[in-house]
Order: C-alpha cells, then structure tokens, then sequence
C-alpha cells in the first residue's frame, strides 16, 4: 500500500509514521468550508442509553488546525442569545455537515460576530458571477 | 505479560469509538533478541537479556560481538536485562509460551490493545532550573516593590537548628534522569511496522530509547 504522506527532501521520500498515521485519520466525506459560511452539524449525542442526532447550524467563525486535529467553531441566536460550539472536525461523532450558504467575508477569524447583535451579527452571502 | 526495547517516535492522537481523543505516543518497538538466559546456577539470579536496535561494527566493543555472536544473533545496539518474574515472556510463534531460549525475538505481537504498560525512558535534560520549574514553588510578587520574584523563600529557621536541612528543595540540575511512567494503556499496536501506540506522554526526546514492561 502507498503510504498516504509524505515528504520529499532533495528527491528522497521521506514517510513519516506519525504525518501517515494522522493523514488516514482525515475524513473525506466533509465539505469543504471557511468562516463565514453558514453550515448545518449533525452531531451524535448519547442520551442514557439511547444515540440520537442534533443539528447544530450557523454560521462557521472559525477553523483551527490542521489534518486530524482540526477543529471549527459555530455560533448561532438561540433564542436571543449568542452560542457557540466548536466540533473537531474528524470525529466519528461527526454524522454529517452540510453547508448551506457560503459567506463573503475578508477575515478568517469572525470574532466580531461577538459584540453584533441582530441585524448586525449577519454575514454577506457570497455572490455568483 | 511481555517486556519490550523501542524508540521514542513522537506524539500524535486518535478518536477512540465513543467520540473522545486520547494522546498517543508512538514508540517502534522492538523486534528484540534474546541474547542472554540468567540462571540462579550460572549467574546467581535469573533474568532475560534483550537486545534492540541494529549496530554497526564500529559501534560495538569486541566483547558486545563476541557477545552477540555467541547468541547467534545480529548486531544490536542496546542490551537491557528484565528479572524474570517481572517478565515471562511469551516468546514469538514458540509454543512454549513462558518459556523464552536464546536467538527467540521478541515483537509487538506479544502486547494487546487496552492492557496497562509502564514506560521507562530517560527525561530531557532542562539545565540548572530554579526552584519554581524544578520543584513547583509559587512565584513572588512582581510589583510595589518586590524582590522576591522567583527566588526560593526562607531554606529553615535561625539560631536553632543554625543549619540548613538536608533534602531541602532547591535549585539545580533538572531532568536527564531515568524516570518511569506508570499506568499507561496500550491502545493500537502495528505489528508490520512494530509500532506501539500508548496513551499519553513517555518520558524522553523523540529517537529516544525506551522500555516497555507490563504495569
């Protein structure tokens, strides 16, 4: 089997154990998204004994990490008041994530979502040409 | 319950079923040679002689290939000897498991996931380190005035007992020493690539030798 990472130096491959083990880790069944697009996380959450499925949506205010590591961070209103919850991105609790709006931000971080609030607290969609 | 000689790797981490991560570190363990059998009539104590790592020639005294020449094996690097009740070692693919005879190897194989191992190795060397990184003293405080940032505080009382306690917690040097790990979990093991995949953080730098033994 082809190792899934690796790294040439001066036209020798190099595999590294740890990049190969963390690479077969990444889930290929997550879209691709960034800050500022709205997405829609379906989560596992065990309740007692029985597993049922939450759907966290809003708006993504950032990613962090990289390969397996990585994380993203969600914010949303709920009921007037502002959450936030931030899922790795290749857990097995992971159903699945749908995106479902891409945003038009210039920032990769959305901090400032935090002190907006109603009208204020959206982000542009981003628009087709 | 098996002992094994390996290297430190690195650190990574892995989602385990239930949606948890656990920090691993990755540690290429063995194949070891049996090199030597210490018997209570030969040696006076009974204990197993492992060997890891390939060597070199140059590396190697006359008596260490002498030495491994007699056990029939090749040239290893590093030598570690377990007593044998802390080890009885099922020897690879040998039907006389418990049993182990010179020139047996020793592998990955013989450790499961989820069973506990402790993990001796030798600690990065920190220097000369103050009292605070070396033994977790509190800091002074900063302002208004205040000298006493990061020094060690009063060492003892005065007149009586006009001396300094032995053992009193000071300054010096820190880590490089041999510290064992206990009550780590094995949690994956790669027989193909002799990986050991162990909960948690191992004592040394990456490259590092390391000993795994049954908790």
């Amino acid at each position: 089997m082809l190792p899934v990472a690796f790294r040439t130096v001066r036209g020798t491959i190099i595999v590294s154990v740890i990049e190969d083990y963390e690479a077969a880790q990444v889930r290929d069944d997550i879209p691709e998204f960034r800050a500022g697009d709205t997405v829609r996380v379906h989560f596992r959450v065990i309740e007692g004994s029985r597993e049922r499925v939450q759907v966290f949506e809003g708006t993504v205010i950032k990613r962090q990490g990289k390969v397996n590591r990585a994380s993203f961070t969600v914010r949303k209103q709920s009921f007037g008041v502002g959450v936030e919850r931030s899922f790795p991105l290749h857990s097995p609790k992971i159903e699945k994530v749908e995106l479902v709006t891409e945003g038009d931000v210039r920032r990769a971080r959305l901090y400032y979502l935090r002190e907006k609030v109603g009208k204020q607290a959206r982000v542009r969609e981003k628009q087709r040409a | 319950m098996p002992a094994i000689i390996g290297r430190k790797i690195g650190m990574t981490q892995k989602f385990r079923e239930d949606g948890t991560r656990v920090s691993l570190s990755v540690i290429e363990a063995g194949p070891c040679h049996v090199t030597q059998i210490k018997t209570e009539e030969n040696e006076g104590y009974s204990a197993i002689q492992l060997g890891f790592g390939a060597g070199k020639e140059k590396h190697l005294t006359k008596g260490e290939r002498g030495h491994l020449a007699k056990a029939g094996t090749p040239l290893l690097r590093h030598l570690h000897e377990f007593a044998v009740d802390e080890v009885d070692v099922p020897s690879d693919g040998d039907e006389a498991a418990g049993e182990l005879t010179v020139g047996d190897i020793v592998t990955v194989a013989s450790f499961e996931p989820g069973q506990k191992v402790r993990v001796t190795g030798t600690s990065k060397g920190k220097g000369y380190a103050g009292t605070i990184k070396r033994h977790n003293f509190s800091r002074g405080p900063v302002s208004h005035g205040s000298h006493n940032v990061r020094g060690p505080g009063s060492i003892g009382a005065a007149a009586y007992p006009a001396r300094v306690f032995k053992g009193i917690k000071m300054s010096g040097r820190l880590g490089g020493k041999q510290i064992t790990q206990p009550g780590l979990e094995v949690v994956e093991t790669d027989a193909d690539r002799n990986l050991l995949f162990v909960s948690g953080s191992v004592p040394g730098a990456k490259n590092g030798l390391v000993i795994v033994r049954p908790a």
